[in-house]
């Protein structure tokens, strides 16, 4: 049986993890209200620009905008958003997962890493990584979105990606998150168009202008939407995965502290045997 | 007493304004537009300048930058990337943002990107104006 003393040390040492455990949970919860409530709101916001961009879609019929149609090049141009961070359980590595282990041909993806996590793993893995967005994660605004979304449609515009992809982490509520990916452009007409369209729009300008001007803003509002989501996810994620480490070194704790008893009290049995041994020798 | 419609601004961000008014006042890549109540469905695309608001005696006015509007008769949606209240203007980083863009303008260099340099000035214009209008 291990020495007391070695009992009382691995306690200790459960404990000050367990201290460090807690404070994390306290702290991702706070940051994921807030995340949460950023969310909703700009909730508000993408939904009018998805149902704008629907109805102009619908209306605009089988015009031929470069935006619609897929590009010779075969590359696709991803932007994976994962954390800075780790320990958020399966977070980071679900959305790594999900690019990796699907039908793309390694070869023919750029990496936009939104999130070091992600930048780094596929840059081990010899990924083509493009430009690095990550410090933009650590506090999602608006301008840092259109930043990105003005680099890969020029990256598109001029012919070196052919496809735009994004994979994030869907928020869908404080325990479920869903690893997403979504195509951005082209986009595919057939999957927008709406039968109950609630009004025949005109457009000022000219509609190929008008979608000019408006795919950028809404690509930008879907990596924003998705930056903001995946925020939420990660605490949400760090959250849960702190809890149960939490929970853990409880139990953990309170087997060690049984075992610890148990070797007291046989210390005390022995030496009382002794004394009663030593004391019958004398008399 | 004219009718009034629903406006409705909305940012990523924010909810910026949700209210009823008679008429709204803005920029566009077509030239300034005016809306009342009852106007054709339109969608125009913004282009930075003041956004004036008229509800009855009381009249209100933004700096708005980009984003577009969507015109229903009696609902007025505008999605803005960036607007703000006058009194959320930093009028000293406004004018300096102003003579940095006309400088890049005047240098007229070929590593400048001309059209940004622009949209930074309108930016910089705009806000000074709706500061002004406090």
């Amino acid at each position: 049986m291990a020495s007391m003393r070695d009992i009382k040390r691995r306690k200790g040492s459960v404990q000050s993890t367990q201290q460090i455990t807690k404070a994390m949970k306290l702290v991702s919860t706070v940051k994921l209200q807030r995340a949460k409530g950023r969310a909703e709101k700009s909730k508000t916001y993408f939904k009018c620009m998805y149902d704008t961009v629907v109805s102009m879609l619908s209306k605009a019929g089988d015009i031929n905008h470069p935006f619609l149609k897929q590009n010779v090049s075969p590359k696709k141009a991803v932007i994976v958003i994962t954390g800075n961070r780790g320990l958020a359980g399966g977070y980071n590595s679900n959305i790594i997962k999900l690019v990796r282990d699907n039908d793309w041909n390694k070869d023919d993806l750029i990496i936009y890493p939104i999130g070091s996590k992600g930048r780094d793993t596929f840059a081990r893995l010899g990924y083509e990584v493009g430009n690095d967005y990550s410090a933009a994660i650590e506090e999602p605004i608006y301008a840092d979105a259109m930043t990105i979304s003005n680099q890969v449609l020029s990256d598109f515009s001029s012919g070196k990606v052919g496809e735009i992809y994004i994979v994030y982490t869907g928020f869908k509520n404080t325990v479920t998150h869903i690893p997403t990916r979504l195509k951005l452009l082209p986009i595919k007409i057939e999957d927008e168009r709406s039968a109950d369209d609630k009004a025949v729009l005109d457009f000022e300008p000219e509609t190929e202008e008008a979608i000019d001007l408006i795919i950028p803003k809404y690509i930008t509002s879907l990596i924003y939407g998705a930056m903001v989501e995946s925020v939420a996810s990660e605490n949400g994620a760090r959250m849960q995965a702190m809890d149960n480490a939490t929970n853990n070194a409880d139990e953990i704790i309170s087997n060690l502290s049984l075992l610890y008893n148990r070797a007291r009290q046989s210390a005390i049995t022995q030496e009382l045997t002794e004394i009663i041994a030593g004391a019958q020798a004398i008399s | 007493m004219a009718e009034k419609f629903k406006l409705t601004i909305v940012t990523p961000d924010r909810e910026f304004f949700n209210d009823e008014a008679e008429m709204v006042e803005f920029n566009t890549t077509e030239g300034e537009i005016g809306v009342y109540v009852g106007h054709a469905p339109l969608t125009v695309i913004v282009k930075p300048g003041i956004l004036t608001i008229t509800q009855g005696e009381n009249v209100r006015n933004a700096a708005l930058h980009a984003g577009f509007v969507q015109i229903l008769p009696e609902e007025i949606t505008i999605l803005a990337e960036i607007i703000e209240w006058p009194e959320e203007i930093d009028r000293q980083r406004a004018e300096e943002a102003k003579q940095r863009a006309e400088g890049r303008i005047a240098e007229h260099s070929a590593n400048i990107d001309l059209d940004r340099a622009q949209a930074a000035l309108m930016r910089a214009v705009a806000r000074i104006n709706a500061a002004a209008l406090k």
